[in-house]
């Protein structure tokens, strides 16, 4: 089962719509409030990568039931240019050193699952879930 | 687990409550240390202050509660802050346990045998100021009484020096003749050096071949730090110089050569920039300290000398060596 939602991303101003959408289905599962501000994080993390780097594209909100147990998926699409150096970029201190802010790490650390799709000039398709425990 | 930390810090909440004592905030200090340990995230201790004081003061009003996930919130960003931290020391914590195998396979592969000959006592000391070694010995002997010596520095430190000198000894190994002259060894390790060593490398080397029958060593340098000659005569210290560039500048490179007769109980001294270019907070040692600490110890064995001139050094300068030290004395006896 599976029912979602979207937030087109093109400004600054949809990552807060993204957010919103993300926090009431999240508060709607049951989520606590700690695990509330995570996935609104990873939330922000992602919108903002996007506008960012694609220019373009779009948050997504999945809920999930699997095994009898809820989950949240954000999926992360865009049409940009991709990523060169996935292996990079996952690393540890490569964008927070810059000041860039949690990176693609603190996306896949504040989520259960994580998992990134990117071919370069095609975009990029990222998906961050979280059990409800 | 939550549940527990709820009630161990209700319980230290509520006695501060009620005393506000240094010791109340003793605690508080000693439990934040048990749950870093047990990687509990600062927004999870927020959202546990404020459970507690839910439960203890249900009747504040509304916008105390908003004010935590406020705080909640922001200090999510901070925990992924710590998260990252320690994943960054797991990883300087493998890089020093790869370090310290490769400072073994280092000491493995350029291990040298110091040779013996008939009237010539040896010591030598080489410390590298980080894990791994950018100063190299190398000794190649044969039966009649033919050793030679090379003493290099690698511009620069730690790892990209330790992989040089490996060309050095691969070039030294593929010679493998003791009676060859200072001048054409330089001239093939220089060849080597700049046929297989990246443009920002440099090698500095003294080369002494010594000849037991005739009581001389015959040297030449690339770069070097000047050999000393110690003559126990009239005491006198004078620099075995011979002109000749780095190893790797250019591949046409031509090497002096010089001789000396070693007389009983002279010195050579040979060395790397690490033992004369020591600093204290005075500024430079100079030469001459080392002079003295030599003549002083002059009458042991090159090895105790060797090692009196180390320690002496290393506790002028608080035991903070800055670069790789190495020296080797030889003595005739």
């Amino acid at each position: 089962m599976s029912n979602q939602s979207v937030v087109e991303i093109q400004t600054e101003w949809d990552i807060v719509a993204a957010r919103q959408l993300g926090r009431n289905v999240a508060k709607e599962l049951g989520f606590g409030t700690v695990d509330q501000a995570r996935i609104t994080t990873a939330i922000s993390e992602l919108a903002r990568n996007i506008y960012l780097y694609a220019g373009q594209g779009r948050i997504e909100i999945q809920r999930l039931t699997e095994n009898g147990i809820n989950g949240i998926m954000i999926i992360a699409a865009d049409q940009g240019p991709g990523i060169p150096d996935v292996r990079k970029v996952m690393e540890d201190g490569f964008s927070t050193s810059g000041g860039l802010g949690a990176g693609l790490p603190g996306v896949k650390r504040l989520m259960d699952d994580f998992k990134i799709e990117t071919i370069q000039g095609e975009g990029t398709d990222i998906r961050a879930t979280k059990w409800l425990r | 687990m939550v549940q527990k930390i709820e009630s161990q810090y209700k319980e230290i909440l509520m006695q501060y409550m009620q005393r506000q004592s240094e010791q109340n905030l003793y605690d508080g200090q000693n439990f934040s240390r048990q749950l870093i340990s047990e990687n509990i995230a600062p927004e999870e201790v927020i959202s546990v202050h404020k459970a507690v004081m839910q439960e203890m003061y249900s009747e504040l009003p509304d916008l105390v509660w908003h004010s935590f996930d406020l705080l909640i919130e922001m200090m999510i960003s901070y925990g992924l802050a710590l998260q990252e931290r320690e994943s960054l020391l797991q990883r300087q914590e493998e890089l020093r346990v790869e370090m310290d195998l490769a400072a073994n396979v280092q000491e493995t592969l350029l291990k040298t045998k110091m040779p013996s000959l008939e009237g010539l006592d040896i010591g030598l000391l080489s410390i590298p100021a980080r894990k791994m070694n950018g100063d190299y010995i190398y000794f190649v002997s044969d039966d009649n009484g033919h050793a030679g010596i090379a003493v290099a520095d690698v511009i620069g430190k730690g790892l990209p020096a330790a992989l040089c000198m490996s060309m050095v000894k691969f070039g030294m190994d593929s010679l493998n003749n003791a009676e060859v002259n200072p001048s054409e060894v330089l001239n093939v390790i220089n060849r080597v050096v700049e046929k297989s060593i990246d443009d920002s490398m440099f090698v500095s080397m003294f080369y002494g071949k010594y000849d037991a029958k005739k009581a001389t060593l015959t040297y030449g340098s690339a770069g070097h730090e000047p050999a000393i000659l110690y003559r126990a005569e009239d005491s006198s210290f004078t620099e075995l110089t011979a002109k000749g560039l780095l190893l790797g500048v250019t591949p046409v490179a031509t090497y002096e050569e010089h001789t000396v007769h070693l007389e009983k109980n002279d010195l050579v001294i040979m060395m790397t920039d690490g033992v004369t270019e020591g600093r204290t907070s005075q500024g430079f040692i100079s030469r001459e300290v080392i002079f003295e600490l030599i003549e002083r110890k002059k009458d042991h064995s090159a090895q105790e000398i060797v090692h009196y001139v180390y320690e002496e050094l290393e506790r002028m300068q608080n035991a903070e060596f800055k670069d790789d030290f190495t020296l080797v004395i030889y003595k005739k006896s």
